[in-house]
């Protein structure tokens, strides 16, 4: 395993994998005829999915298929847009969040959301790891400090960091600013972790640092990602979605889809037809 | 054929350019020219006394004074209008909202009324609440003037503000009104420009100020006392038949300008300095 990650010991770490088993296979998250109207043009057609607890699940397929307007709906992040309508339900431990009592920062804090480009806040690099802990009220300044350190350490940005804490993210690399993204999101210890293509700005060794951590991330999250690589859907994905023309395709382990897919749109995909 | 047209135009642009700079270095030369010699200490420190105006001595501290205390008033409150006003049509109304587009619209209707409309209105205002002119009269009313200026450029700012980042503030839990107090950081220099603008415009405008705040050669001690202001200053000394007094009118517009280059560069300072370090 990598070092990025404060390995608990070993005996826990033991007993942790088998009730990983178990719980892989109960979704998290799951999806019920989800439909999303962008004006007259039917984006999202009927989609049922359920995603499962503790691993990696890829959506892929061409571009415009919808991939992204799926996870972002998870997030709720049509809500700000008129002409975007959402109907049909996606639960959450058993709670619709399109339900009418629901609060969308409830549902907003349960998810971490890695965008295609790294979004650092305006403010130095400990403030925007911070920032989440204070919304909901951390103000000991000791306890901030202890979590900033802790989740850039379980990003492996705390060694490169340390000493400039108080300088501004923005002067952090591209790979270094995703990095702190995803430590920002960890500190308000969301349940499911959703990535739009958050490695396609990135160099390759940056993108391969954040796959790393998505690998050791998913003993702890349920992490969604889309992604437009093929590759890296295959180097770490546990389950696969396979999505064409705003319908789902496909799901299942990667293993299955890879190997042995089910659909004839799927297999034309995966070797090459179109893309 | 294109090369002829590419010269044309490159000689037009370069024309044009020459002809902006030359007007504003004139506009110098002559405030320089007929200013300095009537530029003394007493000026800037003294009020004017018994028979300033015909050609006495005294200076004209009183409108200094006014012309500071009431574009000072008139930027705090036109922007605790302006910046809520600004961020509600960016940040709180969904994008493309009907709302948005007609407020937006209502600006710019109101970024092009004469500033002679706001004093009128300002004055009509005063009279139906009974005020007499005043500096707090003066302060609204260019208040007023001002906001449009101030939330059309705001707007034009905030329109930069990377949807990513608000939505990554969102993802994190934030209420919008959460988001806003981030959003406002990026905003920073924006602002400080945008402020900046509307104080060049406030300060040098005579029309607002004719009736609502009024003309004294004291210092206004209360916000409900007269106040004068330098482009007023300006005006009544360039209408005396008295060539001396005509030449103040000059030196004050030197002041004038001497104040806005100096607000300028400290709001610009500022601005860089804010930003640098929160950004």
């Amino acid at each position: 395993m990598m070092t990025y990650i404060d390995i608990a010991p070993m005996e826990i770490a033991h007993k942790k994998e088998k009730t990983d088993v178990i719980r892989r296979q109960l979704p998290l998250l799951t999806v019920k005829d989800l439909n999303v109207h962008i004006q007259e043009k039917h984006i999202l057609k009927n989609i049922n999915l359920a995603i499962p607890d503790k691993s990696i699940t890829c959506i892929i397929g061409p571009s415009g298929c919808g991939k992204t307007t799926l996870l972002r709906s998870f997030n709720r992040l049509h809500d700000d847009f008129k002409e975007i309508k959402v109907s049909g339900s996606v639960l959450i431990d058993g709670e619709d969040i399109y339900g009418k009592k629901v609060e969308v920062t409830h549902i907003r804090k349960k998810m971490g959301l890695l965008a295609q480009r790294p979004t650092v806040l305006p403010m130095s690099i400990f403030d925007n790891v911070a920032y989440g802990p204070r919304l909901y009220g951390t103000r000991n300044k000791r306890q901030l400090y202890e979590i900033v350190k802790h989740q850039l350490e379980s990003v492996g940005l705390w060694d490169e960091v340390r000493d400039r804490l108080k300088s501004p993210a923005i002067k952090l690399s591209i790979g270094q600013q995703q990095r702190l993204c995803l430590a920002r999101g960890l500190a308000v210890e969301p349940e499911i972790i959703l990535g739009d293509e958050a490695t396609s700005s990135l160099d390759p060794i940056s993108s391969g640092k954040i796959e790393e951590l998505f690998l050791n991330l998913r003993e702890r999250y349920s992490i969604v990602l889309v992604t437009h690589t093929l590759r890296q859907a295959k180097r770490i994905a546990d389950y696969v979605a396979f999505m064409y023309l705003g319908e789902l395709i496909e799901f299942g382990s990667a293993h299955e889809v890879f190997n042995h897919p089910k659909n004839k749109l799927t297999k034309e995909y995966l070797e090459g037809s179109f893309s | 054929m294109r090369k002829l047209e590419e010269k044309i135009f490159k000689a037009l642009m370069i024309g044009a350019t020459t002809l902006i700079i030359a007007i504003l270095l004139y506009i110098f030369y002559v405030i320089l020219r007929k200013g300095l010699p009537s530029m003394n200490w007493d000026m800037v420190t003294r009020i004017p006394t018994g028979g300033f105006y015909l050609g006495k001595e005294g200076g004209i501290l009183n409108a200094i004074a006014g012309s500071l205390m009431m574009i000072f008033g008139a930027v705090l409150i036109s922007t605790f209008i302006s910046l809520p006003v600004a961020l509600f049509i960016n940040f709180v109304l969904r994008k493309n909202s009907t709302f948005s587009n007609i407020a937006r619209f209502g600006f710019d209707i109101l970024f092009g009324i004469p500033s002679i409309v706001y004093g009128a209105f300002g004055f009509m205002v005063m009279i139906l609440l009974g005020i007499q002119a005043s500096l707090i009269g003066g302060m609204i009313a260019v208040a007023l003037l001002i906001i449009p200026i101030l939330v059309r450029s705001i707007d034009e700012v905030a329109a930069y503000v990377p949807r990513d980042m608000i939505e990554a503030t969102l993802s994190l839990g934030a209420t919008k009104y959460e988001t806003l107090k981030v959003v406002y950081r990026q905003l920073m220099p924006g602002i400080t420009t945008a402020i900046l603008l509307a104080v060049g415009r406030g300060i040098g405008d005579a029309a607002t100020v004719l009736f609502t705040a009024g003309y004294t050669d004291s210092i206004p001690t209360s916000l409900s006392q007269p106040a004068a202001t330098l482009p007023l200053a300006i005006f009544f000394q360039l209408s005396s038949p008295i060539e001396e007094v005509q030449n103040r009118a000059y030196a004050a517009a030197l002041i004038l300008t001497v104040i806005i280059l100096i607000l300028s560069f400290l709001t610009r300072y500022f601005g860089n300095k804010l930003s640098k370090s929160k950004i």
